[in-house]
Order: C-alpha cells, then sequence, then structure tokens
C-alpha cells in the first residue's frame, strides 16, 4: 500500500492549471502514479490515508456530475474532507465575481481547491487569489488536464505504450478542452496525433497542436490505434456549425463502418457525457472496443494521483 | 484676464504643418501664438517671461481624438476633469470625447451640457463628438445639424458599430449635408461575434474565440465605397489590420475625403501581449499579428493611416479583473500616448515628424481645427518634451481615474516636460530643471 501513496517523490508544481504546465516527465510521473493508485480502487478498504485532514472543496461553476463525483471520490478515497459549491446558482448569480469567490473560499483555509469554469483562463486568474494548491477540471475551451491524463494512463493499459501509437480525435474540436489537452499531451509523449472534424469546428492554427489535420473522416482514421470520440454540442453547433445532426452523423459519427478502417485492434474512447446517434453509434459505445467506463475508473486513480502530488507531505508518507 | 506674453526660447521646434524641425523660439500673446523663429523671435517685448526650454522639443499640443469617459452616468471611472488631467500630462491639449456615456450624447443638449462642463471643469480643450444614431442603437439617425449647432465636431458611434449598409449610406449622405465628420469604428457584428481576440494559433491554444481581420475589413469597404458614393468626410476610428491599409490606400484614390486613425495600442502592442488571459490588453479592434502591427507602421510612414489616437477608455478593475471572454474592453492611454508612440521613434520605424502629425496636423485637419500646428495665429496649444526622458508606468503615478493601463510596468523612453493650453501651463514635470538638465 506504501507503494501506491505519494511515493515519496516530490511534485515541482504547486498547482494543475494545464498540460502546458507539464514536461514529459512530469506527465509520466502522474501517469505512474496514477497507475499505482488503482489497486487502492480495487481493494475491499478502499482508503489511503495520505491527506488526512485536509479540507478539499469542489468550486464548479458549470454543472458536471460526473468529473466532480470523481474528484470527491479521489479526495475521500486519500482521506480528504470535501465540499461541493455548485456557484452557478449561488453567489456568482448575485454579482460576485470570481475574485471575490476565491477570496471568501480562501478565507475558509481549504488545502485544495479544483475549479471548473465556462470561461478560459478563469481557473488560472483564481488560482492567483488563493493560497492553497488549484486544480483545473475544464476551463472554457482551454484545458482539462486531468482528462488528458486519465485518457493516457487509459491507452497505455490497453497498448502498453504511448509513443510511436495514432491517436485520431474526433468531432468538436474548436469547443473542446478536451481535445487542446490531450493534443498538448499526447503530443509531448510522441504520439502521432490526428485531428478529425468538419472545416467549422476545426480552429485556426490547430496544424500546430496536431500532427495531422482530417475533413474526411474515413481517411482519417486509417490505421490508427485510438479513436477518441468527442461530444457535440448540437443545441449550439446546429444550422450554423453544422446543418443538422442527421448529417453529423453520416460524416462524423462513428459506426462500425467508419471504425473498420482504423486498426484491428484500435479502442473507442469518449470522455462523456454521450450523445447516442449523434456523434457514436451505440453499439459501438457499448461495444467491445469501447474502454469508456475503463476510463471512468482511471478517472478516479488520476485524481487522486495529483491530489496526492499536489498535498501529500512525503517525509509522512515515507515513514 | 490677459496673461504676460510668453517666449519659449532654445527649444527643438517640431511642427509637422510646416515641416519646421529646427532650432527656435515661440512667442505667444494672448493665448495665441504671435511668432515662431529661428533664434530669439522679434518683437518679443521686454515684460515677457522667458522659458528656457534646452534639450526639449517643443511640438504642437495633441489631438487626440478618441477619448472615453465616464460623464455623465459613470464618473467613479472619470469625469471629464479627470481625464483632463490625464490628457495634460500626457502632452494632450485637446481631446474628442466619445458620446458612449449615460445618457447618450445623442442630443444638442447633452452636447451643450459635455461643452459647459468642460469649461467649467477641463484643464484642456474637449470637443464633443455627437452620437450618429439615437441611443447608439443603430437604427434612426439624430439631429445631426441641431447637434452640430450645439457644438459637435463629429459624428460617431462611438464602440458601437452600424451594421447596416443602408443606414450608413443615410447617414454618410446628410453628414455630408452639413459639412460634419463620420467617425466610424468599424466591426461586423456577424463576424466578431463572440470573439475577444484576435482569431489564429494564440487564441486556439488559449481556447478563446477569435475575431478574424475580415471582421474590420469587410465593414471598412463598404465604408469606403459609400464614402466615394455620398462625398461625406469619412473616419475610420480604428484600423488594425493589415488589409485595411490596403483597403484604404486603394480608397483614398477615389475618395480623398476619407481617413483612418489607428490606437496606439494597436501600433506597440501585439497579440502575444494578450497571452496568458492579461485582461488589460483586451481591447476593440483586438490587438492584432505582429505581421499586422508591421503593416500598420508602414501605412502610418506611407501616411495611408492618418490619425494615432490614445483610446483612452477607463473601466475600474471590478469590469477588467475578471476571466478574459467575460472581462471589459479597453485601457486608458492619455497618459502614455506619447511616450508609447516615441517607442517607434526610438526604434527607428517612425521619422518623429510623422509620430507628430498623426496625433497635431491631421487630426485638425479632419476635424477643422485652428490648432494642431505652430503658426502665427494659432491657439498656444503646445508642449515641451524630453525625447528620452526614462520612465516606468507605475499604477501609483496613474492621474486617471481608473487604472487599467495596458502600459503596467512598461518602460517608456520620453516624457512631456511642460503642456500649455492658451499659453497658459497645465502640467509641469515634477523631474523638469529649466535650462536643460
Amino acid at each position: 500500500m506504501s507503494t501506491a501513496a505519494g511515493q515519496g517523490r516530490p511534485f515541482p508544481h504547486r498547482n494543475l492549471l494545464g498540460i502546458s504546465q507539464l514536461n514529459q516527465y512530469e506527465i509520466l510521473d502522474l501517469i505512474d502514479r496514477a497507475e499505482a493508485m488503482i489497486p487502492v480502487s480495487r481493494q475491499q478498504r478502499k482508503s489511503l490515508p495520505t491527506l488526512s485532514g485536509k479540507t478539499q472543496i469542489n468550486l464548479f461553476f458549470e454543472p458536471s456530475t460526473r468529473t466532480q463525483a470523481s474528484f470527491e471520490i479521489a479526495g475521500k478515497r486519500l482521506g480528504a474532507q470535501v465540499t461541493n459549491m455548485s456557484v452557478r446558482t449561488s453567489s456568482v448569480a448575485k454579482g460576485e465575481t470570481l475574485i471575490d469567490t476565491a477570496a471568501t473560499l480562501n478565507a475558509m483555509q481549504p488545502d485544495v481547491i479544483i475549479v471548473r469554469h465556462p470561461a478560459s483562463g478563469a481557473v488560472e486568474l483564481l488560482s492567483q487569489k488563493v493560497g492553497c494548491a488549484v486544480i483545473n477540471a475544464g476551463d472554457g475551451a482551454h484545458e482539462h488536464p486531468t482528462q488528458a491524463l486519465l485518457d493516457a494512463l487509459t491507452i497505455r493499459q490497453h497498448k502498453g505504450r504511448l509513443s510511436g501509437l495514432t491517436v485520431a480525435i474526433c468531432g468538436d474540436i474548436a469547443n473542446s478542452r478536451v481535445a487542446r489537452s490531450n493534443l498538448l499531451l499526447l503530443g509531448a509523449m510522441q504520439v502521432r496525433t490526428r485531428v478529425i472534424a468538419p472545416r467549422t469546428l476545426l480552429p485556426r492554427g490547430i496544424e500546430t497542436l496536431a500532427t495531422e489535420v482530417f475533413t474526411d473522416m474515413r481517411r482519417g482514421l486509417e490505421g490508427t490505434d485510438v479513436v477518441m470520440m468527442l461530444r457535440l454540442q448540437h443545441e449550439r453547433a446546429a444550422g450554423r456549425l453544422i446543418p443538422s445532426v442527421r448529417e453529423y452523423y453520416r460524416f462524423y459519427g462513428l459506426d462500425a463502418d467508419k471504425l473498420a478502417l482504423a486498426k484491428p485492434d484500435a479502442i473507442v474512447m469518449h470522455p462523456g457525457p454521450m450523445n447516442r446517434g449523434v456523434e457514436i453509434d451505440p453499439a459501438i459505445a457499448d461495444g467491445p472496443r469501447s474502454v469508456i467506463t475503463h476510463q471512468v475508473e482511471m478517472g478516479v486513480a488520476v485524481r487522486m494521483a495529483v491530489l496526492d502530488a499536489l498535498l501529500a507531505d512525503p517525509t509522512q508518507v515515507a515513514a | 484676464m490677459s496673461t504676460p506674453p510668453l517666449v519659449v526660447s532654445n527649444a527643438r521646434i517640431v511642427d509637422p504643418a510646416s515641416g519646421r524641425d529646427q532650432q527656435g523660439a515661440l512667442l505667444v500673446e494672448d493665448g495665441r501664438i504671435t511668432a515662431v523663429a529661428a533664434g530669439k523671435p522679434p518683437g518679443a517685448p521686454e515684460s515677457a517671461t522667458i522659458i528656457d526650454a534646452r534639450g526639449l522639443v517643443l511640438g504642437p499640443g495633441l489631438i487626440d481624438m478618441r477619448v472615453f469617459t465616464g460623464e455623465p452616468g459613470h464618473e467613479y471611472r472619470e469625469t471629464l476633469a479627470s481625464a483632463s488631467e490625464a490628457a495634460a500630462a500626457g502632452g494632450v491639449t485637446t481631446f474628442v470625447v466619445m458620446p458612449d456615456t449615460t445618457p447618450v450624447v445623442d442630443d444638442g443638449a447633452i452636447v451643450d451640457f459635455i461643452i459647459r462642463r468642460a469649461a467649467a471643469t477641463a484643464k484642456v480643450n474637449v470637443l464633443p463628438a455627437a452620437a450618429l444614431t439615437k441611443g447608439l442603437r443603430g437604427e434612426e439617425i439624430t439631429e445631426f445639424g441641431l447637434l452640430k449647432e450645439a457644438g459637435a465636431v463629429c459624428l460617431s458611434d462611438g464602440r458601437h458599430s452600424i451594421q447596416s449598409a443602408g443606414l450608413m449610406r443615410a447617414a454618410m449622405t446628410y453628414a455630408a449635408n452639413f459639412d460634419l465628420p463620420v467617425v466610424h469604428h468599424v466591426a461586423d457584428q456577424s463576424l466578431v461575434g463572440d470573439g475577444v481576440m484576435n482569431e489564429g494559433q494564440l487564441a486556439t491554444v488559449s481556447g478563446l474565440k477569435g475575431i478574424p481581420a475580415e471582421a474590420e475589413t469587410i465593414p471598412l469597404a463598404r465604408d469606403l465605397q459609400l464614402a466615394a458614393l455620398t462625398g461625406a468626410r469619412y473616419h475610420a476610428a480604428q484600423v488594425s489590420t493589415a488589409g485595411s491599409v490596403e483597403l484604404l490606400a486603394a480608397a483614398k484614390r477615389r475618395a480623398p475625403t476619407a481617413s483612418a486613425g489607428i490606437s496606439i495600442n494597436n501600433l506597440a502592442l501585439n497579440e502575444n501581449d494578450v497571452v496568458p488571459y492579461r485582461t488589460f490588453f483586451k481591447l476593440s479592434p483586438p490587438l492584432r499579428s505582429e505581421d499586422d502591427r508591421r503593416a500598420m507602421i508602414e501605412g502610418l510612414n506611407a501616411g495611408t493611416i492618418d490619425v494615432i489616437h490614445s483610446a483612452h477608455d477607463p473601466q475600474d478593475s471590478e469590469v477588467k479583473r475578471q476571466p478574459f471572454a467575460e472581462a471589459s474592453e479597453g485601457a486608458i492611454g492619455l497618459e502614455t500616448l506619447l511616450a508609447a508612440a516615441l517607442r517607434l521613434v526610438h526604434s527607428g520605424d517612425v521619422p518623429l515628424m510623422t509620430v507628430l502629425r498623426a496625433m497635431t496636423q491631421r487630426p485638425a485637419e479632419i476635424l477643422g481645427l485652428p490648432s494642431g500646428r505652430l503658426a502665427a495665429g494659432a491657439p498656444a496649444d503646445f508642449i515641451l518634451v524630453d525625447p528620452d526622458y526614462p520612465w516606468i508606468v507605475a499604477e501609483k503615478d496613474i492621474v486617471s481615474r481608473s487604472r487599467n493601463t495596458a502600459f503596467e510596468s512598461a518602460r517608456l523612453q520620453g516624457a512631456v516636460m511642460q503642456t500649455f493650453v492658451a499659453g497658459r501651463s497645465v502640467f509641469r514635470h515634477a523631474a523638469w530643471r529649466e535650462g536643460g538638465r
């Protein structure tokens, strides 16, 4: 059990705001730490004491049942006291600024604040105003670092490695923080990345983040090891960025026909929540090549590892 | 009350309107310049006060065509008086105040209020721009004739842009009737959309929505064609893209009354300054690429871009210290306008004469003002500048009521040592010692 804990290695950052702040060794270190956390969640007594006595606040300005639950469970399994705050309906609606909220929470002396916010850069702004660790649980279309780490861990668990693989990320690249964090992480780990989307969902300059850019999904999927689908915000995109869900599904939805072009052992991923029948055929989402529920399990391990890396006192763990 | 005559001697006189750049002296009597001469001015009376401006540049006072204040309606951001203090400190002796106030300056009575209020409280000349459309809503034109009679010097919808080509044609046609300049911020709202910074790789990596250059060039092309059609005195309030310079260069051949301005921010800064999420650099138009900035400098040198302004836009920290997409646009700039422009001079990109012309002679010509030049008979609005004085922009030294400067902690070279409006000193730099340093 002590091997599963912080392993006594110091982690050189106070916050986890984005993959862009990490080098490949730090990324690998976090993935290794997360892998070591997996057994904790699989045993009968699912706890480690490393965050005992610490206070964790989950501050979500955007509703997200699964990410919030994942961070909550991760914190609790490490012994932290976890408080959930959904700010959408409370003080911010009354005109309190993000900085006011940060100052208020900071006065309650938390050890870590986990923040999701609809505006890019908001988590970094908040981190400048508090005296504790901050973890970005998704800011606008900017970054979602723990998602990229859990995706990388999932891929490594299934493929045994990262370097040399070809990963296709398909869908609403323009509005996706998951895509950006994944492109940064996979790029740092020598993974060949492809983005696949209609031109309306490809932001300017994306070619500097991805190895290759495709608008033809069939060509883009050829020979890939991993197919990562993104959620389409179809309520927002309809009529402007895409003409209809049925046209989107026809050209960019993952079905058996298109998946057949990827490698025979290619895995299918999705950060959730899925729109079955919009970006993915339900038969694929729930089929044998889908690792989507495995991603959810890895999410808890990754968040435990990140919390542990940022908060655990290495000397105490070693003792 | 008349003041004694004033002689400013031993200065390097730089006057774009006459092309003069020589050592000399200026004679001021009764608020007007009465002589500009190499050496001692003829006819200077014995009683004259003499200022020895050795080592300094003497130029016309700056005319800033784009200044926002919060008066009336948001005086905590800036009043006409506090803006005029900032202007005096920055060497700006005349500024055009935008109509984006509460209430909007879309009625002769409010123009009159601004003029009276400025006369009672401001240290420098304040010229009101009247709204082009009622309530700045872009739907119905205002009473151009009555607004002009009340004292408006131009028509502008300030931060707002007219979306309808038909309305713009009507506005320009009617403005030409009263010979009033139409000063227009060009931005196609359907292309700006939710954009908050220049579109491109930096916006994509930051996860911010971009504003394409075409959001500016498309309405600019439209306006320039309408200016040629209507013969209106059209001034593109602020341009920021290489494409706009091309459009202007071509259009000026057909519509010589068309002109364009640029914010000093778009000349001195670029989109890299925005990263990471620095909201004091969130501006409209957004800071563009370095290639665009270089093109704007070329446009300025070629005379395609006529005017440099501060785009002084005071915002309180409440609306500025926000996540980038949610923060207000705009930065103050009256105090740093000249020093930031001198960056272009010190870097060798633009001659001093050209920089000064864009802040004196050209705005005066566009607005039809007697100032902006050092000539006998002109108002004695002038500045003494130490072009090499080094300083660092510090929040505590800011004169403006708001603190949202895009030059916070910037190292600048060149400062205004003294500012005169109608022959009276309205600002004197603490570091200035007469007769050279």
